[in-house]
C-alpha cells in the first residue's frame, strides 16, 4: 500500500506533492514566492479601494505559476525550436498593429482579434532574445561582420515598430532584451564600456544642461514632445507640480513619508487617500515603501537581486549556447524591469510604463514574466540533470 | 576586436560575473536612493504626506449680536440662500451669467459688484451674484445646477441691521476682508482667527469691538484624498461663538432723533453725566449699512462717497465744526476761575465792539444794554465775550478751557475720532508758522475762528459741567456677554479727569444757563417742560460776513447758513443726561438745533418717569 510506503505527516504531504513541483527551481521559486507573498499583501492594502482587484491579482499570480510550471515542463530544445515561428508571429502582429492597431491613450499599441484585444510588443519581449539566442547558436557565435549586421537588424526592426506605436518603456525593455543576448554573446568590452560611459555622461550632461534642454519650445530629435517632458519632469517634478510632475512628486512623499520601518499594512495615508496614481499597477512600490519603510525596500531588493543571481547561475550552468544566451537574457531583463519601475518611483528615472515584476498588478506582464521564469526553470532542470550525468538533449 | 568566444564557458561566466556584479551595484545605489528619501528627507516627506491627507475645514464662528441698552437687538445674525460662483470653475462666464439672468432677477447691481469683487479677490475665491435668494429664485436654480459648474447656492451666515439705516454710523458694518484687511491680520498674527472667514468688521461698533465680536473659528480636520473627497473627520474645535454687545444707546432714542433730522444734516452726541454712557450717537444722512457687507458697486459707491451731504462721515465722531455760543459758559467759566471778570463785572454792549479800526458785530445789532456775566449768557452776548477774549488772550484761553476736553479725543469706543482745534499760540506757530495775532482773540471767545470741535467733545464738556466738573470718559457699550456662558462683563465708568472749579462759580453759569430755558434764546422751545434745562444756543458762522454787511439769511445758499447748535443737560439739579447737537446750516441755535434735544429729554426724563409710574 501507498500508505505504507509514503510516511504520513507534513513530509507525507511534501512527498506527495513533490513530483509535481519537481519542475520547479528550488531556490528560484523560494524568491519568488517571498515576492509574490509581499505584492499579495501589498496589493490588498493598495487595492483595498478597487473592487475585485485583489482577486484579480491572486489570479494573476496563479496564472503566472502556471504558465512557469508549463513552460517548465518544456524541454529546452522544443523552446530553441519555436524561436523563430515566434519571432515572425510577433513581428507580423506588429505590422497588423501598425496597420490596424486600436488606438487607445494616444498610442496604437493594441490589437483587437475578435475575442480579446492583445498588445503583440509583449511578446516580443520573450520572442526577441529568443530570436537572437537562436541566431548566435546557429552561427556559433557571431563571428562576421554579417552575422553581426543580421543580429542588428533583427534588433532593431520590431524595436522600431515598437518605438512607432509609440511605446518607449516597451521598446527599451524589447530592445535591451535583445542587447543582453548580444553581449552574452560576445559583445566587444570595448564597446560595452563605451557604451557604460556614454550613458554615464549623457546623464551627467542632462542633470548639468538640463534647464537649457527642458526649456519650452526645446525639441530633442528622436524621441517626442511628452517623452521630452517626461525626462524633465524627473530632472525637476517641482516644474509642473500639480500637473505632470504631481504624480512623481506624490509617489516620492510615500517613499520618504515611509522613513526606515514604514507607515504599516493599511496604514499609508498616500496610498490609502489616493495620492499615488497607479497605486495598485506601476506605482505599487511607492505603496509597498510608503508601508513598509526602507527595511520592506531592503527585503525586497534581496528577493530580487536572489532571483536575478539565481537566474544568472542557472545561465552559467546552461548546457547549450541558446539556453545560456537565454537564461542570461531572461535574468537581466528581470533586472531591467525591477530596475526600471523602482528607479522610476523613485524619481531617478523618468517615468515609462514598465511594471514591477510580480508585484504591480497586471495580467499581460505576469503571463510574460511567468513565460521567461518557466524557461528558466526548463533550462535549470536540463543543468541539474546534465550536472547529474542524465544528459537528455543537446542541441549540435 | 571580433574574436569570438561565446562557447568559451570562461568568457560566458565572466561576463555574467560582470552583470551579476552591475546588478548589485544598480541595486545599491537603488538603496542609497531609498536611505536618501527615507532617513535623510524623512522629515519633510513625512510632513508634506501628513499635509497632503488632512485639510482643515473652517467652521465659522457666529458673530456677536448687538443689542441697545433696552435689549432690543440692532444688529444681528441670520442666514440666507446666496448664489455663489466660483469663476476658476466656470468654463463660459458670460454665458453661464446671461443663463442664470434668465432664471432670476440679475440687476444692473449685482453684476458690476459680482465684477467688482472678481477682480478683487483671490483665484479661487468664492463670488456671491445675489447674496440673497427667496425660496422661488432657489428652486429656479437648484433644478438647473447639474449642468452649471461653478455655481453653487449656499446657505450663508448673513449680518442684519434691522433698523436699516438707523444708527449706520454707530453700528459700522460687517465688509468682505480687503486685501489690507489681510495684511494687517497676517502681521498682527491672527491669521488663524480670520481662517475661512470672509467678512470682517469695518467701520464703527463692529470694527471697534472686532476682536469681541468675531469670536473664534473652529475647525474640522479631515482627511482627505487628493481627490478632494472626504473621508472622516479626525479631530475638531468647535468655534467661540463671539460675544454679545450690550450697549448703552438707547435705540428707540436714536431713531426718534434721526427722524426729527429728517434730511438735515447734522449730528447729536447725549450721555449719562455721571457714568459716561452714550445714549444717542447720532450722524445725519445716515446710509445703509448693508449695501457694504458684500462689496458695494462702484457706482451707488461714488453717489454716497461723492455726495455734498457727506453721509458716510461719522460727524459726532469725525467732524469738526465752531461751537458759536454753546461755548460761552465754558469761557465765562475759564473768565470767572482765571480773575479775569468777577461775577459783578459789568460791559456796555452797543451792538458791536471795536478792535483797532476792525468792528466786531454781536448777533443783537441794537445791542444788550448793561451785561454782567449771568446776562451775558442768557441774552448771549457777543460783545461780552469779545473783552472777556481780549482780556485773557489765546493762551490763558487755552489754559482754562483745555480741561473739559476740548481739541481732544474723548477715547469714546470707537475708532477714528479726531482732535479737532483749541487754538493757542503754540498751535498756530505749529500749524501755519505765523505769531498769533491779537486780533484773532475776539473771534476765539464767541466759540469762531480757529475753534473745531467735535459733538462728542462737546457733549463729554457739557456731561463734565453737569456733573460738576467730574468728566467720565463717554462709552458706548454697556456691558460685554459671553452667549456660552452667559456671563457679563459690565463696562466700568471710568474718570477721564477732574476740572478744578469752584463751586459758586459752577452754580453761576448753570443758573445763568437754566435761565436761558426759562427766559433766554431757549424760552420758547422748552416751554411746559416739566423739568429744568441748563443749556446754550449756538450758532455757528458758515462763510464770513463782510465789514458792512448784514447776515441774511434768505439771500444767502443754504449751504452757507449758520449752523445751528445747542448744548445743555437735565434736570438742572439732578442731572440725568447731557446733551450736544449740530444741525448744519439750521440758521439760528434755538430754532432748529433746541427743540431736537427737547426730544431727547422728554425722551429721556419723561419716558423713563413714565415707565416708573407703571
Amino acid at each position: 500500500m501507498a500508505s505504507e510506503i509514503i510516511p504520513r505527516g507534513w513530509r507525507g504531504i511534501w512527498l506527495r506533492i513533490q513530483p509535481w513541483v519537481a519542475v520547479f527551481d528550488g531556490p528560484f521559486m523560494l524568491f519568488f514566492l517571498g515576492i509574490a507573498f509581499l505584492s499579495t499583501i501589498t496589493l490588498y492594502s493598495a487595492g483595498n479601494d478597487f473592487d475585485g482587484r485583489f482577486a484579480g491579482h491572486i489570479r494573476n499570480l496563479s496564472i503566472a505559476v502556471l504558465i512557469m510550471w508549463l513552460v517548465a515542463h518544456i524541454p529546452p530544445v522544443m523552446i530553441h525550436r519555436v524561436a523563430v515561428p515566434l519571432f515572425v508571429v510577433g513581428l507580423l502582429l506588429l505590422l497588423a498593429v501598425a496597420l490596424f492597431g486600436d488606438v487607445s491613450k494616444g498610442a496604437r499599441r493594441w490589437l483587437n482579434i475578435g475575442i480579446t484585444r492583445i498588445q503583440p510588443s509583449e511578446l516580443m519581449k520573450i520572442a526577441m532574445p529568443m530570436m537572437l539566442a537562436w541566431l548566435v547558436h546557429r552561427v556559433e557565435g557571431l563571428r562576421s561582420i554579417q552575422h553581426w549586421f543580421m543580429a542588428v537588424l533583427l534588433l532593431m526592426v520590431p524595436t522600431a515598430f515598437i518605438l512607432a506605436q509609440p511605446d518607449l518603456g516597451t521598446a527599451i525593455l524589447v530592445f535591451s532584451a535583445g542587447l543582453f543576448v548580444l553581449f552574452f554573446a560576445g559583445l566587444p568590452w570595448r564597446l560595452v564600456l563605451v557604451a557604460l560611459g556614454i550613458a554615464v555622461i549623457g546623464v551627467l550632461l542632462l542633470i548639468v544642461f538640463g534647464d537649457v534642454a527642458c526649456a519650452d519650445g526645446v525639441n530633442w530629435p528622436g524621441l517626442r514632445e511628452y517623452q521630452r517632458q517626461r525626462v524633465c519632469t524627473l530632472l525637476d517634478p517641482m516644474r509642473d507640480p500639480l500637473g505632470k510632475g504631481f504624480h512623481i512628486i506624490q509617489s516620492i512623499i510615500a517613499v520618504g513619508s515611509g522613513g526606515i520601518f514604514g507607515k504599516g499594512w493599511m496604514q499609508g495615508t498616500q496610498t490609502h487617500l489616493e495620492f499615488i496614481p497607479e497605486r495598485t499597477t506601476d506605482f505599487l512600490f511607492a505603496a509597498y515603501s510608503e508601508e513598509f519603510g526602507l527595511l520592506g525596500n531592503l527585503l525586497l531588493l534581496s528577493l530580487y537581486a536572489g532571483l536575478i543571481l539565481r537566474g544568472l547561475w542557472i545561465a552559467i550552468g546552461a548546457p547549450t549556447l541558446f539556453s545560456r544566451l537565454l537564461a542570461g537574457a531572461i535574468s537581466l531583463t528581470i533586472f531591467n524591469y525591477a530596475f526600471v519601475n523602482m528607479g522610476m518611483v523613485t524619481g531617478v528615472l523618468p517615468v515609462v510604463g514598465v511594471p514591477l515584476p510580480w508585484m504591480s498588478y497586471g495580467g499581460t506582464a505576469m503571463v510574460t514574466l511567468g513565460f521567461g521564469a518557466g524557461i528558466l526553470m526548463s533550462i535549470a532542470r536540463t543543468r541539474s540533470q546534465t550536472v547529474q550525468g542524465f544528459v537528455l538533449q543537446r542541441s549540435s | 576586436m571580433t574574436e569570438f568566444r561565446a562557447n568559451d564557458s570562461k568568457d560566458f561566466r565572466l561576463r555574467a560575473s560582470f552583470v551579476a556584479a552591475l546588478v548589485l551595484i544598480a541595486f545599491s545605489l537603488l538603496l542609497l536612493r531609498f536611505a536618501y528619501l527615507q532617513i535623510w528627507r524623512y522629515y519633510d516627506f513625512h510632513a508634506l504626506s501628513e499635509e497632503n491627507r488632512v485639510a482643515l475645514l473652517p467652521v465659522q464662528a457666529p458673530r456677536g449680536e448687538i443689542f441697545d441698552r433696552h435689549g432690543n437687538i440692532i444688529a444681528r445674525n441670520g442666514s440666507a440662500f446666496a448664489l455663489e460662483i466660483e469663476p476658476h470653475k466656470v468654463p463660459q462666464l458670460e454665458e453661464t451669467l446671461q443663463f442664470l439672468a434668465t432664471l432670476i432677477k440679475i440687476d444692473e447691481l449685482d453684476l458690476r459688484r459680482f465684477r467688482r469683487l472678481k477682480s478683487e479677490l483671490r483665484r479661487f475665491d468664492t463670488i456671491p451674484l445675489r447674496p440673497t435668494l427667496n425660496d422661488a429664485e432657489v428652486a429656479r436654480i437648484v433644478v438647473h445646477l447639474h449642468r452649471l459648474p461653478g455655481v453653487s447656492v449656499n446657505v450663508r451666515s448673513m449680518r442684519y441691521y434691522p433698523y436699516g439705516d438707523s444708527s449706520s454710523h454707530l453700528l459700522g458694518h460687517i465688509g468682505r476682508i480687503s486685501k489690507r484687511d489681510r495684511e494687517r491680520i497676517e502681521q498682527s498674527d491672527l491669521a488663524s482667527s480670520y481662517f475661512g472667514t470672509s467678512h470682517i468688521g469695518k467701520l464703527g461698533l463692529e470694527q471697534a469691538y472686532e476682536e469681541q465680536l468675531r469670536g473664534r473659528t473652529g475647525f474640522d480636520r479631515m482627511e482627505i484624498t487628493a481627490g478632494g473627497r472626504m473621508v472622516r473627520s479626525l479631530a475638531r474645535r468647535l468655534p467661540v461663538p463671539g460675544q454679545n454687545l450690550r450697549l448703552s444707546i438707547d435705540g428707540e432714542l436714536q431713531r426718534t432723533i434721526e427722524q426729527a433730522y429728517g434730511k438735515r444734516r447734522g449730528a447729536l452726541v447725549a450721555l449719562v453725566p455721571a457714568t459716561g454712557e452714550i445714549l444717542a450717537f447720532v450722524s445725519m444722512p445716515n446710509f445703509n449699512p448693508a449695501l457694504f457687507i458684500d462689496g458695494i458697486d462702484s457706482t451707488t459707491w461714488d453717489a454716497l462717497n461723492n455726495s455734498p451731504d457727506k453721509p458716510l462721515l461719522n460727524r459726532p465722531l469725525r467732524g469738526t465744526y465752531p461751537p458759536g455760543s454753546t461755548y460761552k459758559p465754558f469761557m465765562a467759566l475759564a473768565a470767572l476761575e482765571s480773575g479775569t471778570r468777577k461775577p459783578e463785572d459789568t460791559i456796555s454792549d452797543p451792538g458791536f465792539f471795536m478792535f483797532g479800526n476792525h468792528k466786531f458785530r454781536d448777533s443783537k445789532p441794537e445791542g444788550n444794554g448793561i451785561v454782567d456775566l449771568r446776562k451775558s449768557i442768557v441774552v448771549s452776548s457777543d460783545t461780552y465775550y469779545y473783552i472777556v477774549a481780549r482780556d485773557m488772550g489765546v493762551d490763558m484761553i487755552h489754559q482754562y478751557v483745555e480741561p473739559w476736553g476740548f481739541g481732544q479725543r474723548t477715547g469714546v469706543d470707537l475708532i477714528g475720532e479726531v482732535n479737532g482745534i483749541l487754538p493757542s499760540s503754540k498751535w498756530k506757530m505749529e500749524r501755519f508758522k505765523q505769531p498769533w495775532h491779537p486780533g484773532e482773540n475776539m473771534s476765539i471767545g464767541i466759540g469762531q475762528g480757529y475753534n473745531s470741535f467735535s459733538m462728542l467733545q462737546m457733549a463729554v464738556a457739557t456731561a463734565g459741567l453737569a456733573n460738576r466738573g467730574v468728566i467720565m470718559k463717554p462709552k458706548l457699550v454697556k456691558a460685554i456677554e459671553d452667549p456660552n456662558t452667559g456671563d457679563i462683563i459690565k463696562t466700568e465708568p471710568e474718570l477721564m479727569r477732574k476740572v478744578e472749579v469752584s463751586d459758586k462759580h459752577l452754580d453761576l453759569v448753570i443758573d445763568a444757563m437754566v435761565e436761558v430755558n426759562k427766559s433766554g434764546t431757549g424760552a420758547r422751545v422748552f416751554a411746559g417742560a416739566p423739568y429744568r434745562v441748563a443749556g446754550k444756543t449756538g450758532t455757528a458762522q458758515v462763510i464770513s460776513i463782510g465789514q458792512n454787511e448784514k447776515y441774511n439769511a434768505a439771500r444767502v445758499a443754504e449751504r452757507h447758513r449758520d449752523h445751528s447748535l445747542y448744548m445743555a443737560f437735565a434736570p438742572a439739579e439732578q442731572p440725568e443726561v447731557a446733551v450736544a447737537l449740530i444741525v448744519e446750516n439750521g440758521g439760528f441755535g434755538a430754532a432748529a438745533a433746541a427743540p431736537i434735544a427737547r426730544l431727547v429729554f422728554d425722551h429721556v426724563l419723561l419716558k423713563k418717569g413714565a415707565a416708573r409710574g407703571q
